[in-house]
């Protein structure tokens, strides 16, 4: 009989008018590396908030048990407090503070009178940091450490809290391969003597290389438990199991045409960090978008995708830029998002809340913000002609809202998207650059964004679209890219491309 | 039955929606009201009405510039006061103790006022130090060199020309004499004429196009409103002196920045750097060229505030102006300004001074002094900032 550490039982998570998680089952044993693997999106991180109770009990359906005990977490420290850890993506470490005060945050060393023990902290904080193979003092501050260092604090501070099941998510996403192996190699190190964890990675190479186990999570359901051992245990039959389901006729069917010229093309476009100045975050990228064409580019979160996007419209990313961009056929160098816009680019953010729209303002607003001189007289705002614009848009994109005054901030996410969507056609581009456009929202209003999509390439315009949505890509392009880690790893054509050819491209990257 | 019960409900909503709106309009009338007893009438005498306006003049013109300010995200400007004493004192000393032409001192101390802004404009706006820390500084040194020019000492203005382009009451030769004051009449009868005839091709245009409209009913309604508390103010003008040249002065001010703020391209754009700014900037908009004009709008505005307060006064000295901006921030956060930028509007401004000038003039007619003027102000802007920020949390903001 196996010694169960961990059970979730058909757990089931809706979001308003979302099913994020539906009736997932997920066993780990205890002292096992239990890998947790799936797209960006199908669940993964929400399965883990569940657990952790960051998600409290009654807010999802299903049953949770613990060393054979049914658990009912309301908070964080609940799980905490049974030994359960988890430690984020984006660390949650306080860069002025020192690495002593960080890990007793909340929870802090007190003595008999009520006040911190410093001596106390630093002494705990370093006995933990040893644990993990860290020999600094505790009272470094955590701006002063690389990275990798920071990844092993957290663990630190894990152990700290008397950690049972660690649960890691994506933990060496933004570690150099060195760090990575490093802490993974730990992770092996404390399976010895008896640590239970769950990691969440897109990195196979790495689950390959420390899982026992991987499940694999797709649209919100468990598909399969593969066994080291006992299945086949390798990329290829885990690629499979994460990209398989089945291709629907969800994209609207256009008629290639083609054109043989160029509509923009970038040469050997590099770009570095706006705040680390030696980190590039593009590297010698080349490619090229004809008129009437939808290029693809694909890659996981971080490979650098947006910020080539933002880079090309008006340097709105990144220092040092360097490359050549070519508008029409023409070398032209943009310097500001007014520039690009006059030259005819649009870029639709991937993060229509943050970057994209004002929420607390109108349609209307929103609408002509881009472009607002061309409703204006002498700098004096036409009311009438935004008023006929913003209604012809709202129109155009079928939004659906009662009146172009309403706030955006009130809106559906897709109704936000197309008003967004709305506010670049105004500007009337000749390269639309979109970035996720389909993200978050439902599918209809997909499906009304991809018809705009072949309406403008098929009146000669070009278009990029940036999406880790891969059968997106397939459906909607004509030509991909495969971007990872800054740099350009391959292209593919559309007809050719397959969820498999991309993963692996993506894969072969990583293992570099 | 069913339809008579949500016609109900939905006029209950309407009703709800008007006290949002007008909240600031209401709570001014009870104000003016209560003060209106407790005085015993006698906030309503003409030269208490008259001077309402022109004491809080300053307080208008400063909150205009703070406006724009506030609404690229809640930032302030704390060095008003200061630029306030510095171009008095410049202008002071130059009129009185150099004899300078009168015209060339006032072009001169609103350039002077224009470029205290550009300098604090400049860091805040391109090289993006905190606005709070930008203006502190700039409390500081233009106060300091307020009193480095006026050498300590109170420096007293008496000529006239320079008095009359700021405070002297209009006189129209035919309408007023020593005995009758006409022009505030005329002047008023006009205005309402002019708003009356704005409604009526305001709304045939509206009709024209097709597009939704008030009932006629609101629209004069609001409009007869405005044109008797207009026609009342200019009656009580023409009982005490008539029309000041000051009051000219603040209403062309408001005028202006309530046409910048609602109908230009660069006054939307306050807007939208104070509800998004990364937005703003991927919209192809220069967002430091709109914190750069904020302040350095404040700063000109702040000039000409000096020369009013120096007009007004007759004299300057080191302490003039000390905590006028603090007046003015509160009137645009009374005003319904938001405090993290984005939202705010000129009229509301305008309110957001009148109520706090209320209250100043009530409570001293009263003779109650100026540490409970002080409490109460304080609590004004406390429970109206509370007002807003409680009601916009209910309508699920």
């Amino acid at each position: 009989m196996a010694d169960v550490i961990l059970e979730m039982k058909s757990i089931t998570k809706e979001f308003p008018g979302v099913k994020a998680l539906s009736d997932v089952n997920l066993v780990v044993e205890r002292g096992e590396i239990h890998a947790l693997i799936g797209e960006n999106g199908a669940g993964k991180s929400t399965l883990m908030n569940v657990l952790s109770g960051t998600y409290p009990v009654g807010s999802y359906t299903g049953e949770i048990f613990y060393n054979g005990e049914l658990c009912q977490f309301k908070t964080l420290k609940d799980s905490e407090a049974k030994g359960i850890v988890i430690i984020h993506q984006e660390l949650a470490l306080i860069p002025l503070l020192t690495i002593g005060e960080n890990m007793f945050l909340g929870n802090e060393k007190k003595n008999k009178m009520g006040h911190i023990d410093w001596d106390m902290t630093y002494n705990e904080a370093e006995k933990h940091m040893r644990q993990v193979g860290l020999n600094e003092s505790a009272q470094t501050l955590i701006k002063d450490i690389g990275t990798g260092k920071q990844q092993l604090v957290e663990i630190a501070k894990a152990f700290s809290k008397n950690v049972k099941l660690l649960i890691l998510d994506e933990p060496t996403s933004s570690l150099n391969d060195e760090d990575a192996k490093m802490l993974l190699d730990l992770l092996i190190e404390f399976k010895k003597n008896g640590l239970t964890s769950i990691i969440i990675t897109h990195k196979l190479n790495e689950i390959i290389y420390c899982a026992d186990k991987a499940t694999i999570i797709r649209d919100g359901s468990t598909i399969e438990t593969l066994v080291k051992g006992v299945d086949e245990f390798s990329e290829d039959r885990i690629i499979k199991g994460m990209v398989g389901r089945p291709m629907d006729d969800r994209y609207p069917v256009r008629e290639h045409k083609i054109r043989p010229e160029v509509g923009l093309e970038i040469k050997n476009w590099t770009v570095y960090h706006p705040l680390y100045h030696e980190k590039i975050v593009d590297n010698k990228i080349s490619l090229k978008v004809h008129k009437g064409e939808v290029v693809g580019i694909s890659g996981l979160q971080g490979a650098g995708r947006t910020e080539l996007a933002m880079s090309i419209f008006g340097k709105s990313y990144g220092t040092n830029i360097s490359g050549e961009l070519y508008l029409n056929g023409e070398k032209i160098e943009l310097k500001s998002p007014e520039q690009a816009i006059r030259h005819g680019i649009a870029y639709v953010t991937e993060d229509r809340k943050t970057n994209g729209l004002i929420l607390e303002e109108s349609i209307r607003f929103n609408t002509t913000l881009a472009r607002l001189d061309k409703v204006c007289q002498n700098n004096v705002i036409d009311t009438t002609a935004e008023k006929s614009v913003a209604e012809d848009m709202t129109k155009a994109m079928g939004t659906k809202t009662p009146s172009i005054e309403q706030k955006v901030g009130n809106l559906s996410g897709g109704n936000q998207q197309k008003v967004l969507l709305g506010k670049w056609m105004f500007t009337e581009p000749n390269v639309l650059i979109l970035d996720e456009p389909t993200r978050g929202i439902d599918v209809g209003a997909k499906y009304d964004i991809y018809c705009l999509v072949n309406q403008m390439v098929e009146e000669g315009k070009s278009v990029i679209m940036i999406s880790s949505e891969m059968p997106e890509l397939i459906g909607m392009c004509d030509r991909i890219y495969v971007m990872n880690e800054g740099e350009l790893r391959g292209e593919l054509d559309a007809k050719e491309a397959t969820q498999e050819k991309i993963m692996s491209f993506i894969i072969r990257a990583t293992e570099e | 039955m069913a339809t008579n019960k949500e016609k109900q409900g939905n006029e209950q909503f309407q009703l709800g929606a008007f006290l949002t709106k007008y909240s600031m309009v209401i709570a001014l009338v009870i104000v003016f009201i209560l003060f209106y007893f407790l005085t015993d009438g006698r906030l309503l005498y003409a030269q208490n009405m008259s001077n309402l306006l022109l004491q809080n003049g300053y307080v208008l013109v400063m909150a205009c510039g703070m406006l724009l300010c506030i609404l690229t995200g809640g930032n302030i400007d704390l060095s008003v006061g200061s630029v306030i004493c510095l171009v008095g004192g410049v202008a002071a000393v130059l009129i009185t103790n150099q004899g300078f032409n009168i015209y060339l001192t006032i072009l001169l101390c609103l350039f002077l006022g224009l470029a205290a802004g550009v300098w604090q404009g400049y860091w805040i706006g391109y090289i993006r130090i905190p606005p709070f820390i930008t203006t502190l500084g700039g409390m500081f040194i233009f106060r300091g060199f307020g009193r480095l020019v006026l050498d300590s000492k109170t420096v007293s203005v008496q000529d006239t020309t320079f008095l009359n382009i700021f405070t002297a009451y209009i006189q129209i030769p035919g309408l007023d004499n020593g005995e009758r004051i006409l022009s505030p009449l005329v002047v008023g009868i006009l205005v309402v004429i002019f708003i009356f005839y704005r409604t009526v091709s305001s709304r045939a245009n509206k009709e024209k196009k097709g597009y939704r409209q008030n009932s006629a009913l609101a629209d004069f309604g609001r409009t007869s409103l405005i044109s008797l508390v207009l026609l009342a103010y200019c009656y009580l003008l023409s009982q005490y002196k008539g029309i000041s040249v000051m009051l000219l002065w603040v209403v062309a001010v408001c005028l202006l920045y309530h046409f910048i703020t609602s109908k230009t391209a660069f006054g939307r754009y306050f807007y939208a750097v104070g509800g998004n700014e990364k937005a703003t900037q991927l919209s192809g908009i220069d967002t430091n060229k709109v914190y750069f004009i904020a302040y350095a709008n404040m700063g000109l505005l702040a000039g000409l505030c000096g020369l009013l307060c120096l007009a007004r006064v007759g004299s300057v000295n080191g302490a003039t102006g000390t905590s006028f901006e603090m007046d003015a921030i509160g009137s645009c956060f009374i005003g319904g300004a938001s405090a993290y930028g984005g939202s705010g509007t000129v009229s509301g401004v305008i309110i957001g001074a009148l109520l706090l000038g209320v209250i100043n003039m009530g409570m001293s007619i009263m003779g109650i002094g100026d540490s409970w003027q002080y409490v109460v102000k304080g609590g004004v802007l406390l429970l109206a900032v509370i007002f807003d920020v409680v009601s916009n949390r209910k309508s699920g903001k």
